[in-house]
């Protein structure tokens, strides 16, 4: 959802967000909604300036959402509150499962499937009875045993089996009242810490304001996602609006709560390792990847939008590979990398400091801070060959040599370090011209304004003219190998001046062009698997419709007389499309739901689908179309005009997911990896699927260790920015946070003597800080399966660095990540605490 | 549905030719014309605590940061207003054994309140009566600013101040406050604490105008559960008394004013201090006869 | 500047000395007591002669920044009044912009450290860009891998690495991702999307 749509909410539930604090901006919105009568939930570990402005507080252990999650599920199921219409059409809740389904309720915490050997889950008993699911995620593989997918059917062959009674056992609706029997408001309190009469006010007022008049939005951030279980957290919330019918319609759905200015487009377009460009899966040498066919064959889903992988795929080939990438070369496939593991930033860190990854070049990022357990990231980089830094300042993790935790505390001179490091100076926004997308998919340009200081560059520039000096030094080469950087498309123009590469020329291959004539194209819709057109990222065509016009220049806002989707500003992806999955504003026969809260509908004289948005939805399928399931139905062919997400294989929301998740169909609640208590549901304590790197640099503490007895969650404030960098850098900025600190319950500081502005020490098996106090009450001691817990928590922006600095907060954690994302689990972990200073002598 | 001002659509290009005329208008709803009463209307129900007012006060009138240790008063580490900062946000923490349960309080910020404090820019200023020298005076706007090339820096605007706002700086030796950007005002611009503040805690605009929007205001958070709110300030409300008639910035509060560090029953400084105001009028008295009838005689 | 006599000066000081003024009977509110510098103040965004659309480098919410320019330097960050999402507001980071473009802790040459080095030398950015191509190119060499023992297919390296981007333009992430996987074929490409 568009933030400024959270302005048409009746409820906000903000939760694994300190919005107020992190994003104000587009709080400002939730204020709007409130002023207007909208009730504002957060439920967090802590009391923050977000539940200053809330309705309802509700304290929420670290870690226990899911729990929280699930006893609202339970909430919605057993007192029959969720919205029949919506549900039946537009989610799977009807559809029935494999037979062999068992869930955590049978198996004690895990579900059928998994393989103690591998510790990972198979798929197969979690697909629809008798087909296979692609998943709708970047990868669509589904992890099944080889024989299972010949099988069953795919999804072309036949209509999902369902039962619209919802009385088979098997069926999604009867599997999710089992799954969640258990979440009961009493095991909700016992597991959160959360009062039973707050939950029911939480339940109440999400329910009381969702259906066809009214609809709740959610909010998260990386307080969900920054844990083994982070997915499932969000998609615990996913089922709830689901169920609730808050997707697709105004002032409904999930607004993620990014952090960096472009974050969303560096995942788009992704600098990650297991993505190419459009959410495509980069290859992988242990999956039927081995060649374009195979790859295409195992990528490609049989139903719904992703029919038409192929020719993203291909069309992302000839963009990078040019006149190099013809049919017989299968389009220069086989030079994409394949990976053969994870190559996420957590085993990155470790691949530093065992000697593989031996030249890294950081860009405008700061491991050192912003890493998990930061002793082991400093170390890794004293063990590369080389590196390169490339930010507007000097950064910790370029000053790490000389400056660092093995030199300060580890007996290390600089002397014995041998990597070779550049630190590069770097131009910021204001100082080049190029595009961000922000946390709503919005492509917005920025323009150059100023030069930047001296021999400061964008990464444009390096890299294209490291890039252009590596062509020149492969020129010569007759290996194979080097094939891929020789064939490599690179002739972006430059200005004379400074020989800055023009960015509008890499939108215009990222919006994608025809190869005959270079014309470029207006939509994904115009690719072709057949070489005859090129796009650097599906998902963007349509930025740079036509020479002269770059939409994401454009600045043509709605006035107030609305309609207010802002269309005429900027470019959002897809094809300009505001809100997501929005055919689900209008009932199955494609009227809205209300008037109130009217988006999109079909209008039969025109025939097509009509509203103040871009339908994310073909523009001409009516609502009563059915696939003709006689034949044999493919892509789009599949998806019947009453269900709304294009994206998904069957065109409904998944409330159960057959695929496309490592650690089960459904939400479940696991403790953290690191926590102070027994798991109160399950025998399965934490994600069984979760990633661990158990190693002596990397040591975890066991469930209830009585030597780190209190949890603790690290977070931002509002005056400082992720790693620090430039809000440490800035005076104005600096002072409003000048150090770092840790923030205590009064009633722990008090048992330990403890007073505001006093150092403390707080440790982990990783490492030890320390760092000034904050006792505060707004921090309260939670009580948690009948005991005591404390919580502590510590902002991670500081370092050595700049006018505010304070000790790393992430010296204390440790590589634990979701099996899904390969996202760290820093906001809930375990930790001793102590008043007083380290022995060492500081700087 | 939100929108921007209908005049955001008269500018579509990605380089203006320079300032967007009136841009108060599009910012605050207002244009500035002299010859009318300015002031703000700090709605502190509305503040997330931010303070995107107090560094957008230090980016526009380059005041320097002088903080590099933390306060231990909750998240609040620039203290108070001085002559360096301007706008000053105060946090007050109402959980626990202050009194507070942290899961059930009325609406809007009752735990945790805070509280962006500026110069009140008040009717009767104490401090522009203190002024010997004329340094500090009354705009075209209503606003009271301190013209720092005519200050001398003797400091009777200080202890005039009843809200404890005005201080000498240490670096130039002159009086310091919110001018309630008298600059931007000039070129049509909404103070910059006002323009950047996320939620619109701060308000800027038309004193009458803004009196009327806060009274409404009040009334809205009355029937939302919000008993307490009332208005600091604003005429005949707590805040203005004392001879200062009201305060052209004036607050929306829930508590009582101490609790935010503001005065219970602020006066003119000319109740406290008038022997001393009258002994400095009477040497200034000859040469205040002999200076009117210069400029008379200069414009004749 | 010529200096200016006591007689001078005193004429001055009794001509913006607005007490005397304001008895004199002008407008209280008005001119009357107005100094030269009032008289003369202007909001410094007037003395802009460049002024173009830019977007706040902090966070994903994506808020418009107008930025200030006079002789090629910023003087002025200010929030865009057109834009939707913030229409003219910043937060407290976003409002410090002009200040990260100007710290004092900026950059504006490369500074190099050898290896076992105990200081930081400035060094030319051709030099740096040349030694830069040729380690990339010395790594990717030592470390490339065309196939699997078992005959797989994997034309990569687990050499080389680029960490970061979600502070970059998406531009700039095309061509990271374009350079370090589809031509370099290197595996470790991450940024600050999971942390």
């Amino acid at each position: 959802m568009p933030q400024w749509d959270l302005a048409n909410a009746d409820c906000i539930v903000v939760m694994g967000s300190n919005m107020a604090e992190n994003h104000p901006i587009a709080f400002r919105f939730v204020m709007q909604a409130k002023t207007r009568g909208a009730t504002l939930i957060h439920g967090d570990p802590r009391f923050t300036r977000t539940s200053a402005m809330a309705d309802i507080y509700a304290p929420v252990r670290a870690g226990s959402d899911i729990a929280f999650l699930g006893g609202l599920i339970r909430h919605v199921l057993e007192n029959d509150l969720w919205f029949r219409e919506f549900a039946m059409s537009f989610t799977n809740l009807s559809t029935i499962i494999h037979e062999g389904y068992r869930d955590p309720e049978d198996l004690d915490g895990h579900f059928s499937g998994w393989d103690e050997d591998e510790q990972t889950y198979l798929a197969d008993t979690w697909q629809y009875e008798g087909q296979h699911v692609p998943s709708s995620l970047a990868e669509h593989h589904v992890l099944t045993t080889e024989s299972f997918a010949e099988e069953v059917r795919d999804m072309s062959e036949g209509p999902p089996p369902n039962d619209p009674s919802l009385q088979h056992p098997r069926c999604v609706y009867q599997i999710l009242r089992r799954h969640y029997a258990r979440y009961t408001p009493d095991m909700v309190e016992r597991v959160t810490g959360c009062p039973r009469d707050v939950f029911a006010k939480v339940a109440d007022a999400l329910c009381r304001n969702s259906g066809r008049e009214r609809t709740t939005g959610f909010c998260y951030a990386v307080g969900w996602t920054h844990h083994s279980t982070g997915v499932q957290i969000i998609r615990a919330a996913a089922i709830l609006q689901a169920l609730l019918g808050n997707v697709g319609r105004p002032g409904g759905g999930i607004l993620a709560l990014r952090g960096h200015t472009s974050i969303q487009g560096s995942t788009d377009i992704p600098t990650l390792y297991d993505m190419l460009p459009g959410y495509l899966p980069q290859p992988h040498a242990f999956k039927p990847h081995a060649t374009l066919k195979d790859y295409l064959a195992t990528e490609q889903s049989p139903t719904g939008w992703w029919f038409s992988f192929p020719d993203y795929a291909v069309s992302l080939l000839k963009a990078w590979y040019g006149a190099a990438a013809d049919e017989a070369g299968d389009f220069g496939y086989s030079w994409i990398p394949k990976m053969v593991g994870d190559h996420s930033q957590l085993p990155m860190t470790m691949a530093m400091a065992d000697g593989v990854l031996r030249g890294l070049v950081v860009l405008g990022q700061n491991p050192v801070i912003g890493g998990s357990n930061s002793r082991l990231v400093q170390e890794g980089l004293g063990r590369l060959e080389w590196l390169v830094v490339r930010d507007f300042t000097e950064t910790e993790t370029a000053s790490f040599w000389y400056a660092g935790d093995p030199v300060r505390n580890g007996g290390l001179q600089p002397a014995d370090i041998a990597t070779e490091v550049f630190l590069m100076p770097a131009s910021i926004t204001g100082e080049k011209a190029g595009s961000f997308t922000n946390t709503h998919r919005l492509v917005q340009w920025h323009e150059q304004v100023v030069d930047s200081p001296g021999d400061s560059r964008s990464e444009t520039w390096f890299v294209y003219h490291l890039g252009r000096r590596l062509k020149e030094l492969y020129a010569g080469s007759d290996r194979a190998r080097d094939q891929p950087i020789q064939a490599l498309t690179w002739d972006y123009p430059v200005e004379a001046r400074r020989q800055e590469p023009d960015a509008e020329a890499v939108l215009k291959e990222i919006n994608g062009y025809r190869v005959a004539d270079g014309a470029l194209l207006s939509s994904f819709k115009d690719t072709r698997a057949d070489g005859s057109t090129a796009c650097g990222c599906w998902i963007y065509s349509g930025v740079f419709p036509r020479e002269g016009f770059n939409k994401a220049r454009e600045r043509r806002p709605d006035g107030p007389d609305g309609p207010g989707m802002h269309l005429g500003w900027a470019f959002a992806w897809p094809n300009n499309r505001r809100i997501l999955g929005n055919r689900a504003s209008a009932d199955p026969d494609g009227r809205p739901w209300s008037e109130r809260k009217r988006l999109m509908w079909w209008e039969p004289a025109e025939g097509r689908w009509v509203g103040a948005d871009e339908i994310d939805f073909e523009e001409t399928k009516a609502p009563d179309y059915r696939p003709d399931w006689s034949g044999n139905v493919k892509g789009m062919e599949a998806i019947g005009g009453h269900e709304p997400f294009i994206m998904i294989a069957d065109g409904r929301a998944a409330l159960f997911a057959p695929s496309g998740l490592e650690d089960g169909p459904l939400p479940t609640h696991y403790e953290p990896f690191e926590s102070p208590i027994h798991n109160p549901l399950y025998k399965a304590q934490s994600n069984p699927a979760a990633k661990l790197w158990p190693r002596l640099d990397n040591t975890y503490h066991d469930e209830a260790d009585p030597r780190f007895p209190h949890v603790l969650t690290t977070y931002r404030l509002t005056e400082h920015h992720s790693g620090g960098s430039p809000t440490r850098s800035v005076p104005v900025t600096a002072e409003l946070q000048p150090e770092g600190f840790a923030e205590i319950p009064s009633e722990l500081a008090q048992r330990l003597g403890i007073r505001s502005l006093d150092w403390v020490v707080l440790s982990t098996l990783r490492g030890e800080v320390q760092t000034r106090a904050l006792v505060t009450d707004r921090l309260r001691p939670f009580r948690v399966d009948g005991r005591v817990v404390h919580q502590i928590g510590m902002p991670w922006h500081f370092g050595w660095e700049g006018y505010a600095t304070g000790d790393i907060a992430n010296v204390l954690t440790s590589i634990v990540a979701d099996p899904n994302t390969s996202m760290h689990e820093n906001k809930a972990l375990t930790c001793a605490l102590r008043k007083g200073r380290l022995k060492e002598v500081r700087r | 549905m939100t929108s921007v001002h209908p005049r955001a659509l008269d500018f579509p290009q990605p380089f203006l030719d320079g300032v967007i005329p009136d841009e108060a208008e599009l910012t605050a709803g207002e244009r500035v014309e002299a010859g009318k009463s300015y002031g703000f209307f700090t709605d502190t129900t509305l503040c997330i605590g931010c303070k995107a007012c107090e560094v957008a006060c230090k980016e526009w009138n380059n005041l320097p940061a002088d903080k590099d240790r933390m306060t231990g008063d909750s998240y609040d580490n620039t203290g108070a207003l001085s002559a360096h900062t301007w706008r000053h946000v105060a946090f007050i923490e109402r959980i626990g054994r202050r009194g507070g349960d942290s899961t059930t309080m009325p609406p809007y910020q009752s735990n945790w309140l805070m509280m962006s404090d500026v110069c009140k820019h008040c009717h009767n200023a104490p401090c522009l009566e203190a002024c010997p020298t004329g340094a500090i005076f009354r705009t075209e706007f209503d606003t009271v600013v301190v013209q720092t090339d005519i200050c001398n820096g003797c400091g009777y605007c200080v202890p005039a101040c009843p809200f404890g706002v005005v201080e000498v700086s240490d670096q130039d030796g002159k009086a310091h406050k919110c001018t309630l950007c008298y600059d931007r005002l000039k070129g049509g611009l909404e103070p910059a604490c006002a323009k950047a503040c996320p939620t619109d805690s701060i308000q800027f605009g038309e004193l009458s105008g803004l009196v009327t929007r806060a009274q409404t205001r009040v009334f809205e958070l009355h029937a939302q559960g919000q008993p307490a709110a009332y208005l600091y300030g604003a005429p005949e409300t707590p805040g203005a008394t004392g001879g200062l008639d009201w305060l052209n910035c004036f607050f929306l509060l829930t508590e009582r004013p101490e609790v935010y560090n503001l005065p219970a029953a602020p006066s003119r400084a000319a109740n406290r201090v008038r022997p001393a105001l009258a002994a400095g009028l009477a040497t200034a008295g000859l040469l205040t006869l002999a200076a009117a009838a210069l400029m008379r005689g200069g414009r004749a | 500047m010529r200096r200016r006599g006591p007689v001078a000066r005193s004429r001055n000081f009794f001509r913006e000395w607005s007490i005397p003024r304001q008895l004199a009977g002008r407008d209280a509110m008005a001119e009357a007591a107005r100094s030269r510098m009032s008289e003369t103040l202007r909001p410094r965004l007037e003395r802009a002669d460049k002024v173009g659309s830019s977007i706040c480098p902090y966070c994903a919410v994506g808020c418009a920044q107008l930025i200030y320019a006079r002789n090629g330097r910023p003087i002025a960050v200010e929030g865009d009044p057109r834009s939707p999402i913030n229409q003219g507001t910043l937060c407290p980071k976003g409002a410090a912009t002009l200040d990260w473009m100007t710290s004092p802790r900026r950059l504006s040459r490369v500074l190099y450290r050898a290896p076992h080095s105990d200081r930081w030398e400035e060094r030319p950015l051709d030099w740096a860009m040349d030694r830069i191509a040729r380690l990339v190119k010395r790594t990717r060499d030592e470390t490339f891998v065309e196939r699997l023992p078992d005959g797989t297919v994997v034309n990569h390296t687990l050499g080389l690495g680029a960490l970061g981007g979600a502070t970059l333009d998406n531009e700039e992430n095309y061509l990271i991702k374009k350079l370090f996987s589809g031509g370099l074929g290197a595996a470790w490409i991450e940024n600050q999307a999971r942390v």
